[in-house]
C-alpha cells in the first residue's frame, strides 16, 4: 500500500471540511483506485465522486491512469466557471 | 513576410476586478481588423431566488495553465488569430460585475469572433474553477451545463 494526497476542491472540500486527504491505495495505484478509496473514507461525497474527474500533475488524466510517487493528485467536481 | 502565429497572449487568474481594457490592449495588434470580445457578468437571481453574492475557487495552478492550454488551441484551430487574453475572477464577486473575460484579435472578423466563441465554451467546460452562489437564506454550488467539452 501506498499513501497519496489527495487535493480537493469546490464542494468536495467543502463537504469534508479540508482541502487535502490522505487515502492508501494498493498496486497498481490509478486515478480510479484513489478515487474509491477516497469515496470509502469520505461517504459524505460518495455521490458527488462518480461525475468529479482527477487531475495528476495539474492535467485532467482518464480514470486508468497510473500514478507516480510525488504526483500532485486532485479531485475535480463539475466545474462551474464563467 | 509571414506574421502568422500568436504573439501576443495574457491570462489572469485574479482576486481583483477585471479589466477589458486591459485585454483589449493586450491582444492589439497592427495586423488585426478585429478584435472580438466576450464579457460573463454575475446574474442577480437564479430561478427567482435573489443572489446575494458569488463565491469563485480555483485550482490556481492548474486554472493558469488550462488558460494557456485554451489560447494554444485558439491558434491551432484558428492560425490567422494574432492575439488571445483570458481572465477569470476567483474569491468574492458582487452582482453585476464581470467574472470571466476573453478577447481575441485576428486579420478579419470570422475568426476574431469564431475563437472568442469557442474560447468561452471551452472555458466553461475544462477550467478547474467552482462557483457557489450566495443567498439569503442559503448557497449551492452551481454546475455549469454539461454540454461536453467542443471540438
Amino acid at each position: 500500500m501506498t499513501r497519496w494526497t489527495v487535493r480537493l476542491f469546490g464542494p468536495a472540500r467543502e463537504a469534508i471540511g479540508t482541502d487535502r486527504t490522505e487515502v492508501d491505495v494498493g498496486e497498481p495505484a490509478t486515478a480510479a483506485a484513489v478515487v474509491e478509496a477516497v469515496a470509502a473514507r469520505h461517504p459524505e461525497i460518495a455521490d458527488l465522486l462518480p461525475r468529479s474527474r482527477v487531475a495528476v500533475e495539474r492535467e485532467y488524466v482518464d480514470p486508468e491512469a497510473r500514478l507516480r510517487p510525488g504526483d500532485e493528485i486532485a479531485i475535480l467536481p463539475p466545474v462551474g466557471g464563467g | 513576410m509571414d506574421f502568422r502565429g500568436i504573439v501576443r497572449t495574457w491570462y489572469q487568474i485574479s482576486e481583483t476586478p477585471l479589466s477589458m481594457e486591459r485585454a483589449v490592449a493586450a491582444v492589439s495588434d497592427p495586423a488585426a481588423g478585429a478584435i472580438a470580445t466576450f464579457a460573463g457578468t454575475t446574474r442577480n437571481s437564479f430561478q427567482g431566488k435573489e443572489v446575494r453574492y458569488l463565491e469563485y475557487e480555483a485550482y490556481g495552478a492548474m486554472a493558469e495553465r488550462t488558460l494557456e492550454e485554451i489560447g494554444t488551441k485558439i491558434a491551432d484551430k484558428w492560425p490567422p488569430v494574432t492575439g488571445v487574453a483570458i481572465a477569470h475572477r476567483v474569491g468574492r464577486v458582487e452582482v453585476g460585475e464581470t467574472s470571466v473575460i476573453v478577447a481575441v484579435s485576428a486579420p478579419h472578423r470570422k475568426e476574431a469572433l469564431a475563437a472568442c466563441s469557442w474560447g468561452i465554451d471551452r472555458l466553461k467546460a475544462v477550467l478547474p474553477v467552482w462557483k457557489k452562489e450566495v443567498f439569503s437564506d442559503g448557497e449551492v454550488w452551481r454546475e455549469n451545463e454539461p454540454g461536453g467539452e467542443p471540438p
